[in-house]
């Protein structure tokens, strides 16, 4: 009950920083010395076509007013329009959030499984070549930027070793399976189209990896450092005395409470994940919201970037919320504050 | 008010300036920063970094090719002994543009923390230390709000609806960074505070400009720089995200991640345009880390 | 009755090595000790003189990396431990010797819950290796929850250790400990870190299953007092060394090593005679630890010959040894 009310919290507050997000942009787009309207249309526009522009996006208006037309938008679904594909924001991003969302799970679940594997492997191997061998590799995983990871990939797999394509969600040739969920690996196995599935499992393979290759390496890092605070802990030399045997230790009673600050990283890697998709989804021509994002960005388009702000700050903060009960799952002590004791 | 009669030094333990206890334990210092051979390498691949962008102008071979600068014959070579890394598409030398562009991204990372952490330092002391206020409230929100989002999301949004030049890509970094050292002192500053010697400092009349400055704030200061060292890599990580999608400074002036975003074009033959580029930028936020680890291991208690 | 074939434990010149910087720590410096079967062992000593770290050489369970340990032989039932297999170690550490940790809040992992971790001891220890079988698990664990006189052990199974208080913390430690049947006992200063009556509890504790059992028992503790009372044979220990052992009638009365006789003036009486005498000076660095006896330095009968060579265990009278050359002369 403590906790409903804790999650409650979490979850007014997460609200309140998405439209503060969206007040903070909004406010540097108009403030700063500039004129939205005439970097949008370009130095040769003719004065009229940026005039009508101008009244279309409200500058004319105070600055309250104009957000105050904005929210009142976004509330009832409609977010404007954007200037670059000239049609409701809300459509776009119904046409380009689930490839974003395909991607981030994906890289998602590499992150994890990777992440966790090797801060394990490391923390039991510890200062054994293993745990050498990790702990470099980390520091160079960590240090590659995700573009760059991205432009290797292209280059390697693009041309020295065309194994597996660069280029978008489907190849050329095959066609998209209906769209139910929009995330095309699991709509083609709904419908049991296995060519589609295995071909979009291809393209993403590729992407996901530049995104998360990063992550996987801080949360391995974090996952080791637990481990190994909490293996000169009392009570795993406890346990081992007791005879309990080194797996068991291992897998259960050193990993458990080492998951717990792993699992925060782990949601704050996550959200570094979409972060770095705006130029990976750029450089494999995925289309995404984070593709969208940047080139509204380019095109100053400030309707689309402002609402892209908000989608992705929700997105963010139902995985906060899920990474708070994951942790309260773990951690005892979160979930039951009213308890005694120290 | 209080009396100005009193004496405003504590006489409770407050604690020794820490700097002073640095240089006095150099040695055991170093012992704990060296035990780990990784953070050697780090402190080497910085100083070198530092040592390359001081003396830059006499270090680059062609200085012009940092400017409007064009030598078609020249254009597309491979790394050889008169151009070290190689010529781009236009006859440039990469070399050059690459220590020119290494040693923007240094300073600019450090302009960008001297400008985020100061006030980052101050809004998380004064939160941490009028904890459960209106004050502290509205700091955090605050706080929480620039956090809301990924640091490289935010920065990409605030330099994208501003023109794009290195002014303003570094305010768009410096405004997404301030809020992790506010959250960063905010955490300790609320801890130290209930701390003893705080509570002394206080009864025997300290002013509160003493108390934050001389009792709380010493306490709070290791994870501080630890942060800062390895924050030069990430924002150079970020001003080369920055910078490979237009953001930043503007060409012909070189950038890191513009020189990766346009070579990307003449790839696979022209590997040398985007290798070198993107290997500054890997050895950067490398040596920073390094670096970063090895200050951690020296100014906090026992971590592996 | 004291024959050698009785002997469960014997520790003879053990060293261990702890590196830090500049060098290593010799926190044992020649350790003996020896538990018969049944026996009760008092091992008194101040803090930081190796007795914990005497104990967990026992079981194997430093912390990994930076223990070494030089020279020196612990057996058991006349093997080395020292140089166990693992299964041989995991088969000493389920079926024979369990140790009772100092600290219960550390002791006991803080994200599982009691009935886990007694499960798992029960579950792991050879006596029951047929045995997986949840029901007869929970069943064992609750009588060793009930051994300890812990009320309610159904509704306790379930808790998480911060739910509980300290006392019952250090009562859930001994349960795990005697979870299943065992030979060797270490209770590592039971009920230090809680208040007077619950550590008086604890000993009563410790002293009725030991004496139900038959289980031979190491008790550490600083309190001589304590030592009297529940032990059949006391070891004084100092700076990693033993310095002195005999049962406790004869310590008492005929205390010989300095040290020993130091302690006992420490302790203040009740009928009067003052402030205790205490023992000047404090225990020595481990880093660079003087070579020969490491008492010398706070001795006030000490000699030239005391700083060559450590002085080793002398018998002075049947069952009593002392470490000193004073008994040499």
């Amino acid at each position: 009950m403590k906790f409903g009310s804790f999650l409650l919290k979490r979850l007014l507050l997460s609200i309140f920083v998405i439209f503060g997000l969206s007040i903070v942009i909004f406010i540097i787009a108009r403030v700063v010395p500039g004129d939205p309207a005439r970097m949008a249309l370009g130095p040769r526009a003719p004065e009229e076509v940026v005039q009508r522009l101008r009244q279309e996006m409200y500058l004319d208006k105070p600055l309250p007013k104009q957000y105050f037309y904005w929210i009142r938008g976004v509330l009832s679904g409609d977010f404007g329009r954007s200037l670059v594909t000239k049609r409701a924001v809300s459509e776009d991003i119904k046409e380009y959030l689930p490839a974003t969302v395909e991607l981030a799970i994906f890289a998602g679940i590499l992150m994890v499984i990777f992440g966790i594997l090797l801060g394990t492997l490391a923390a039991r191997y510890k200062d054994t070549w293993v745990d050498n061998l990790i702990r470099i590799l980390s520091y160079f995983g960590v240090a590659i930027p995700a573009f760059v990871a991205a432009i290797i990939f292209m280059l390697l797999f693009g041309y020295y070793w065309p194994i597996l394509p660069v280029l978008g969600r489907l190849s050329p040739g095959i066609s998209y399976p209906t769209r139910i969920t929009g995330l095309l690996t699991l709509d083609s196995l709904i419908q049991r189209n296995f060519v589609a599935f295995w071909d979009a499992f291809k393209h993403l393979i590729l992407p996901s990896v530049a995104l998360s290759l990063a992550h996987i390496f801080q949360d391995a890092r974090i996952n080791r450092s637990a481990m190994v605070d909490n293996m000169r802990k009392d009570f795993l030399s406890a346990e081992r005395g007791y005879g309990i045997p080194e797996r068991v230790i291992m897998f259960k009673y050193l990993l458990k409470p080492s998951l717990i600050p792993t699992v925060s990283m782990m949601g704050m890697e996550f959200a570094n994940i979409f972060a770095n998709a705006f130029l990976v989804e750029m450089i494999f021509n995925w289309p995404g919201l984070s593709r969208y994002g940047i080139n509204a960005m380019m095109s100053k388009d400030l309707v689309a970037i402002s609402t892209v702000f908000v989608v992705f700050g929700a997105i963010f903060m139902v995985m906060n919320i899920i990474v708070d009960i994951t942790l309260a799952f773990l951690d005892p002590r979160i979930r039951l504050r009213t308890s005694r004791g120290i | 008010m209080r009396n100005s009669n009193q004496p405003n030094n504590s006489i409770a333990i407050s604690l020794v300036r820490p700097k002073f206890i640095f240089w006095i334990n150099l040695g055991k210092n170093w012992y704990k920063f060296s035990r780990n051979k990784l953070s050697i390498v780090g402190l080497v691949i910085v100083a070198g970094m530092i040592i390359s962008a001081i003396f830059a102008p006499w270090i680059i071979p062609y200085p012009d090719h940092t400017g409007p600068f064009v030598d078609f014959e020249n254009a597309m070579q491979p790394p050889s002994l008169q151009n070290l890394f190689g010529t781009d598409y236009v006859g440039r030398d990469i070399f050059s543009r690459v220590i020119f562009a290494f040693r923007g991204a240094l300073i600019m990372a450090v302009v960008v923390l001297a400008i985020a952490v100061p006030p980052g330092i101050l809004l998380g002391l004064i939160a941490g230390y009028l904890q459960n206020t209106w004050i502290d409230t509205i700091i955090m929100r605050i706080t929480d709000v620039f956090l809301g989002v990924p640091p490289l999301m935010l920065a990409l949004a605030i330099a994208s609806v501003l023109e794009p030049n290195l002014m303003n890509s570094m305010i768009a970094i410096s405004l997404t960074w301030w809020a992790w050292y506010a959250r960063l002192v905010y955490g300790m500053a609320s801890s130290v505070r209930n701390e003893y010697f705080v509570i002394a400092a206080d009864l025997t009349g300290a002013s509160k400009f003493h108390i934050l400055l001389r009792e709380i704030l010493p306490n709070c200061l290791s994870p501080v720089f630890t942060k800062m060292a390895l924050d030069v890599g990430w924002v150079i990580l970020i001003g080369a995200s920055l910078s490979f999608v237009g953001l930043g400074e503007q060409p012909p002036t070189p950038a890191l991640g513009q020189m990766v975003s346009d070579g990307a074009i003449y790839m696979p033959n022209l590997w040398w345009v985007i290798v070198f580029p993107a290997l500054a930028i890997v050895l950067a936020i490398l040596g920073f880390n390094l670096l970063g680890d090895g200050i951690r291991d020296m100014l906090e208690i026992g971590r592996d | 009755m004291k024959t050698k074939e009785n002997i469960l434990l014997d520790i003879k010149d053990l060293h261990v090595w702890y590196r830090v910087y500049g060098g290593y720590l010799k926190v044992l410096n020649g350790v003996h000790l020896m538990v018969r079967e049944g026996e009760r062992v008092g091992l008194v000593g101040e803090a930081g003189c190796g007795k914990t770290t005497t104990m967990k050489s026992i079981l194997q369970i430093l912390p990994p990396g930076d223990f070494h340990i030089p020279q020196g032989q612990i057996f058991y039932k006349g093997q080395d431990i020292l140089k166990m297999n693992f299964k041989e170690l995991q088969s000493l550490r389920s079926r024979e010797i369990a140790m009772i940790f100092q600290d219960p809040t550390a002791a006991l992992n803080p994200v599982f819950i009691i009935g886990n971790q007694i499960g798992d001891v029960i579950k792991y220890s050879s006596a029951f290796a047929e045995n997986e079988h949840k029901e007869k698990i929970k069943e064992q664990s609750i009588k060793a929850l009930k051994e300890v006189y812990l009320p309610d052990p159904e509704r306790m199974r379930i808790n998480y250790p911060f739910q509980l208080s300290g006392g019952m913390r250090q009562r859930v430690c001994i349960a795990m400990a005697i979870s299943s049947p065992r030979n060797l006992l270490i209770a590592d200063e039971p009920g230090t870190s809680l208040d007077v009556t619950i550590q008086d509890q604890i000993h009563r504790l410790l002293n009725k299953i030991v004496e139900k059992r038959n289980t031979a028992i190491i008790l550490i503790t600083h309190s001589l007092g304590v030592a009297k009372e529940m032990a059949d044979r006391i070891y004084v220990m100092y700076a990693g060394t033993i310095v002195e052992t005999a049962t406790p009638e004869v310590l008492f009365k005929n205390p010989v090593h300095p040290y020993t006789k130091g302690l006992l003036a420490s302790v203040p009486k009740i009928s009067g005679g003052g402030i205790a005498k205490g023992i000047p000076g404090k225990i020595p660095s481990y880093l660079n630890p003087p070579s020969g006896c490491r008492f010398q330095l706070r001795c006030e009968q000490e000699s030239p010959i005391c700083s060559e060579k450590p002085p080793q265990l002398f018998e002075i009278e049947n069952d009593h040894l002392v470490a000193c050359y004073l008994t040499q002369r």
